[in-house]
């Protein structure tokens, strides 16, 4: 046990030491960082920011353009935009990043189990995997759906589990290349059972991939959410949510575009937000890309 | 070469058989079995269980699965629920629209992510770089039904160009040889549809190329970027070759390796995309008919859209890598 906690911080969990500078000196990293801050403002502060209730319908003001008393326009029932545009930051943060953790959970428990065990239970998980990505995501999606049913909940499962292959994948090659190095080796000689060599040796050497990996997938998790509502199978009305708002909107194109262009607009801003942080921790914590952009 | 192509075609028959597997039995899960689907409130307790007995519903679930198998194989997969009408022939309809429209915007993806990556390239940090790279971000990061949605509105509403939906005018039709129209329309020499085909294409070819289209755009420039310093394209220049050559015969042919692998990962993409492009652009293609029976809970169609599906993203897979194996022999013999 000695040998192994000695051993083990030495590996490349010292190439992503990050310091303060560094971290500021990345532009990418700090405009995606103030985009992610305000995006997450609005989702915690909606009730307090938003002028009027995201549900709560007024006949009197049915297809406003933007205009001060209503800053986005209001829909076809006179609900205002601009405060469902803000709770629906909630709802698209929430389940996106649900989405991407229930992805990166199950894709880092087959990874692991895949990449350290190897032989039969490698092959069998690989080969699974490779019949997951052999779907086009969204119709794998809708297959989920088509089973668990329509809803929001069962639309991030699915997404959830589209995104686990990427996960599994990349976790298992981690694995592979860091189960032959000495200290593992070390670990296991010195009698560390499975679960500890994993928990404690394993993974926290694989833990910088598998938080780019997430942050970069968070921003499409939520498209692709937003995408499963625009068609029927996620969101169902009154939610504030940015695909069923763009649905609805759609109808209403050519007469109050405002209704369509916000949550648009706001789906855009919050993967940028999240592209931006990903690609930068990526050039941070791999020091091979480091100024190759 | 040919061993190799076989080997990959080898690898195919399990991940075929693995989608068979999940599609059956995915769709066994849905609660309420297909003959109920059909009966809907009519009929008896006798009905339902005659019904069952002839769909072979009431048979061991692996008997369902071989016979559900081998009318796969004949692409036999049952009947609608929605409209009676055999599942293939349904399939058979909306195939070629999703083709025509997927390979339209790969085209506009790959031309034009081509073009942005190398000017972007030539000039690093440059104010066409640094706008190309802004560019790229956005297109990564926009939904496709939203920018489905902007084009719509500016190009079909506001400005008025561009048709807003559907394959052709009102009221035309053509001679169905492939039945993508744009083709057929040159196939027969039909010019009228020709020009409409090609109107009403733009649109969603664009909005569903958007994406790849900044993907490869990002990967050909940081190839590109690559590829110009190493000592080769340096000895080109050195010997006088001018610089537009040195780009498009020495860097571009090395840079377009990584860029060939990209394209086939953005087939899934281009197939997820359709979905909902066509459904933007009320086009009658593969992907809405996947949603439409999705929504209907029309199983037979749903279990074999998806496995036509599957099985042409892992077929065009399987060309992207064997001709990335022809530009690339270290693959080859590796």
């Amino acid at each position: 046990m000695m040998a192994s906690a000695v051993l083990a911080p030495s590996l490349p969990r010292r190439a992503g030491a990050l310091s303060w500078q560094r971290l500021l000196r990345s532009t990418n990293l700090v405009i995606g960082v103030t985009v992610l801050i305000l995006v997450v403002a609005s989702a915690v502060f909606a009730p307090q920011v938003a002028p009027y209730s995201p549900i709560d319908q007024a006949f009197t003001d049915q297809l406003k353009p933007p205009s001060l008393t209503h800053l986005f326009g209001t829909d076809e029932f006179g609900r205002d935009i601009f405060s469902r545009v803000l709770h629906g930051a909630r709802v698209a943060l929430v389940i996106g990043v649900l989405a991407d953790g229930i992805a990166a959970a199950l894709g880092v428990f087959l990874g692991v189990i895949s990449g350290y065990m190897g032989g039969r239970v490698d092959a069998l998980v690989m080969r699974s995997v490779d019949v997951m990505l052999a779907f086009p995501y969204l119709l794998l999606a809708m297959i989920v759906v088509a089973i668990l049913g329509p809803s929001l909940t069962n639309a991030m499962i699915a997404i959830g589990i589209v995104y686990t292959p990427q996960f599994a994948r990349l976790v298992r090659g981690a694995v592979l290349a860091i189960k032959e190095q000495e200290f593992v080796e070390a670990a296991g000689a010195v009698g560390a059972g499975i679960t500890r060599i994993l928990s404690r040796h394993v993974l926290p050497n694989i833990v910088s991939p598998i938080i780019v990996m997430a942050t970069l997938t968070v921003g499409f998790t939520i498209v692709e959410t937003a995408g499963l509502s625009f068609l029927g199978l996620g969101a169902t009305p009154p939610t504030p949510e940015w695909g069923s708002m763009l649905a609805t909107g759609r109808s209403f194109m050519l007469t109050a575009p405002w209704i369509a262009t916000f949550p648009g607009l706001a789906i855009l801003v919050t993967v940028v937000g999240f592209n931006l942080v990903g690609d930068g921790l990526r050039d941070l914590l791999d020091p091979r890309l480091r100024g190759r952009h | 070469m040919l061993k190799y192509i076989a080997g990959r075609l080898g690898q195919l028959v399990p991940v075929l058989i693995g989608i068979s597997i999940l599609v059956f039995f995915g769709m066994h899960l849905v609660p309420g079995d297909v003959a109920q689907l059909l009966l809907g409130d009519k009929g008896t307790d006798a009905d339902l269980q005659r019904l069952r007995h002839q769909l072979g519903l009431d048979q061991p679930v692996y008997v369902q699965y071989a016979r559900f198998l081998i009318g796969a194989l004949h692409g036999d997969f049952g009947v609608s629920l929605r409209t009676r009408q055999s599942a293939i022939w349904e399939i058979g309809q909306g195939l070629p629209v999703t083709i025509e429209l997927s390979l339209a915007a790969l085209v506009f993806a790959v031309v034009f992510g081509l073009v942005i990556g190398v000017l972007a390239a030539r000039r690093p940090h440059s104010l066409v770089d640094t706008t190309a790279m802004i560019g790229v971000l956005i297109g990564v990061s926009m939904p496709v039904f939203w920018t489905g949605i902007l084009l719509l509105l500016v190009f079909g509403g506001i400005l008025g160009w561009l048709p807003l939906g559907g394959i052709l005018e009102g009221g035309m039709t053509f001679r169905r040889v492939t039945g993508m129209s744009l083709v057929d329309g040159v196939l027969t020499g039909n010019a009228p549809v020709v020009q409409s085909s090609l109107r009403h294409l733009v649109l969603p070819a664009v909005a569903l190329g958007a994406t790849s289209m900044a993907t490869i755009a990002r990967m050909a420039r940081s190839t590109m970027l690559e590829v110009l310093h190493l000592d080769y394209v340096r000895t080109a220049r050195a010997k006088g070759v001018g610089e537009r050559r040195v780009v498009s015969h020495h860097a571009l042919r090395n840079a377009l390796l990584p860029v060939v692998t990209l394209v086939g990962l953005q087939l899934g993409l281009l197939l997820s995309g359709a979905v909902l492009t066509e459904t933007i652009f009320a086009l009658p293609g593969l992907g809405r008919l996947a949603i439409t029976s999705v929504l209907a809970r029309d199983y037979p169609v749903v279990q074999g859209v998806v496995i036509i599906a599957a099985g042409i993203f892992v077929l065009a897979n399987l060309l992207v890598d064997v001709l990335y194996a022809y530009l690339d022999p270290r693959i080859r013999y590796g």
